[in-house]
């Protein structure tokens, strides 16, 4: 791995010792989009690319909660590091939020074999997809071989898990009925796994069914075909089967070489994201340069140039600056 | 674009590259704000309330909810990183639990974290825990107001 010749900054060493204050630290400047968090994510980023990253999503009130605290509790068992970054939304009208996913996570006192985070959405665009990627490299750097992402999926959401995680389980319940609509729009798509939870209930079985004769409808050849796992968390039951299925997926990633693929896709998103983010700035800032561009304005409005033309003035302006 | 503090640069093999700060957006983000109940007491209304209102304020705030320890508590502050710990208890194990909070975030090394509590707790008892280190407390009848107020204060400016 090629890496920069500066001195590893003092907050990525302090990470890859295991501070966990250092990480959570870390984590909230990446979150909050602070420059001086930089050098330390950019040092990081070789020790990255080494976990097994799950995300799961899935409409308020299927159990996600509940299901990661067991699928917690299993990882643990097989001694596996494990980092947990919920997702909850933030408020369109005041920016809050209330994160209350640690309520259901339980762990023995003073296990640093799991690092869990709660972190709001806070609203941008694509705000899943920004701050969690980051963040959950920066917990596959500190050490942590499973890494579980959990999001409600409803609305944009339940698409940008995709971006994040490698195996993404979509978490349902018996008598969702005609929301099953929704679920082929959006949600139905992304499932590598099919997690049908509270199956204590009755209308398991059919639903489970349901979502199995979907899955081979659509399986295209040598594509992978969605498992349908059945769980419950008040039995508690399928837990390793759901981890199991998980397990298939990552492995048929790395038979059929799409790993790499979609690794490289979406890397390239990430860039592309990066260097439009910029763009963006450096518009603004050329705009904010521009003292005539009120006067560019009203002669676009009176017909006199036209707004390709006007287009062409502020790129340039915008690759003056540069 | 070469703003103050970006000019920075590294090499990849023969070429050099040039590093870009990340945007300068609001460094500080909202507060970030632990709500927990420690100890054995059922009633989780008031956290709740509180929790919401906190919410409204535009802060962040991570619900813990019941029956938590303190070392539950310090740890879910320090992986969350928050600014204020707000304990809420009716209990009356206040002397023995508040305490604990205040020494575990001390052997941390994390006194940054400043720690407030609501709940029924006697005033000779609120002295106390004031001099030990409890930034506020807030028995019934405080206004929502007031506790949002006292939060941010606490809070403080844009930490480093």
């Amino acid at each position: 791995m090629t890496r920069p010749p500066t001195p590893t900054p003092l907050a990525a060493r302090r990470v890859l010792r295991g501070d966990r204050q250092a990480l959570a630290r870390l984590i909230s400047q990446v979150e909050n989009r602070d420059p001086s968090a930089l050098p330390a994510v950019r040092a990081l980023y070789p020790h990255s690319g080494r976990a097994t990253v799950v995300g799961v999503t899935g409409p308020l009130g299927v159990g996600k909660s509940s299901l990661l605290n067991l699928l917690l509790a299993h990882l643990r068992a097989q001694g596996k590091r494990v980092g947990i970054v919920a997702v909850d939304p933030s408020s369109p009208f005041s920016g809050g939020s209330i994160l209350g996913d640690r309520i259901r996570l339980e762990r023995p006192p003073g296990d640093d074999g799991v690092f869990i985070r709660s972190m709001a959405s806070r609203g941008h665009a694509g705000g899943v997809a920004l701050a969690t990627r980051e963040t959950v490299r920066l917990l596959d750097a500190f050490g942590m071989e499973v890494i579980l992402v959990e999001t409600v999926g409803s609305g944009q959401s339940d698409v940008e898990i995709r971006d994040v995680a490698s195996t993404s389980v979509v978490v349902v319940v018996p008598h969702l009925g005609d929301e099953v609509q929704s679920l082929k729009a959006g949600l139905f798509e992304i499932a590598d796994v099919f997690c049908v939870n509270k199956s204590d209930l009755p209308g398991a079985d059919s639903a489970a069914r349901y979502l199995t004769e979907m899955t081979q409808l659509i399986a295209a050849k040598g594509a992978w075909q969605p498992s349908v796992v059945r769980t419950s968390t008040t039995l508690p039951s399928g837990v390793p089967e759901l981890w199991t299925a998980i397990e298939r997926h990552e492995a048929f990633l790395d038979a059929d070489g799409s790993r790499r693929t979609r690794d490289r896709q979406r890397l390239t998103d990430e860039i592309l994201g990066l260097v439009r983010e910029r763009v963006d700035r450096q518009l603004a800032s050329a705009l904010g340069r521009e003292p005539d561009l009120q006067a560019l304005l009203d002669r676009v409005v009176a017909r006199e140039i036209d707004p390709h033309s006007a287009a062409d003035r502020l790129l340039a302006e915008v690759r003056r600056s540069r | 674009m070469s703003g103050p503090g970006g000019s920075e640069s590294f090499s990849l093999g023969d070429r050099l590259y040039r590093v870009v700060p990340m945007p300068p957006s609001t460094p500080a983000g909202p507060i970030r704000v632990l709500i927990a109940k420690p100890g054995l007491d059922g009633h989780d209304r008031g956290a709740k309330v509180v929790a919401r209102a906190l919410r409204d304020a535009g802060m962040e705030v991570i619900y813990a909810g019941l029956r938590q320890t303190p070392e539950e508590i310090v740890e879910s502050a320090l992986e969350e990183d928050v600014r204020l710990i707000g304990l809420s208890i009716l209990s009356g194990a206040h002397m023995a639990l508040f305490p604990r909070v205040l020494a575990l975030l001390k052997q941390k090394r994390a006194t940054r974290i400043r720690v407030f509590a609501g709940g029924i707790i006697p005033d000779e008892d609120a002295k106390r825990l004031k001099k030990m280190g409890i930034r506020a407390i807030f028995g019934p009848g405080a206004s929502l107001d007031e506790i949002v107020a006292a939060a941010r204060k606490l809070a403080g400016p844009v930490r480093s």
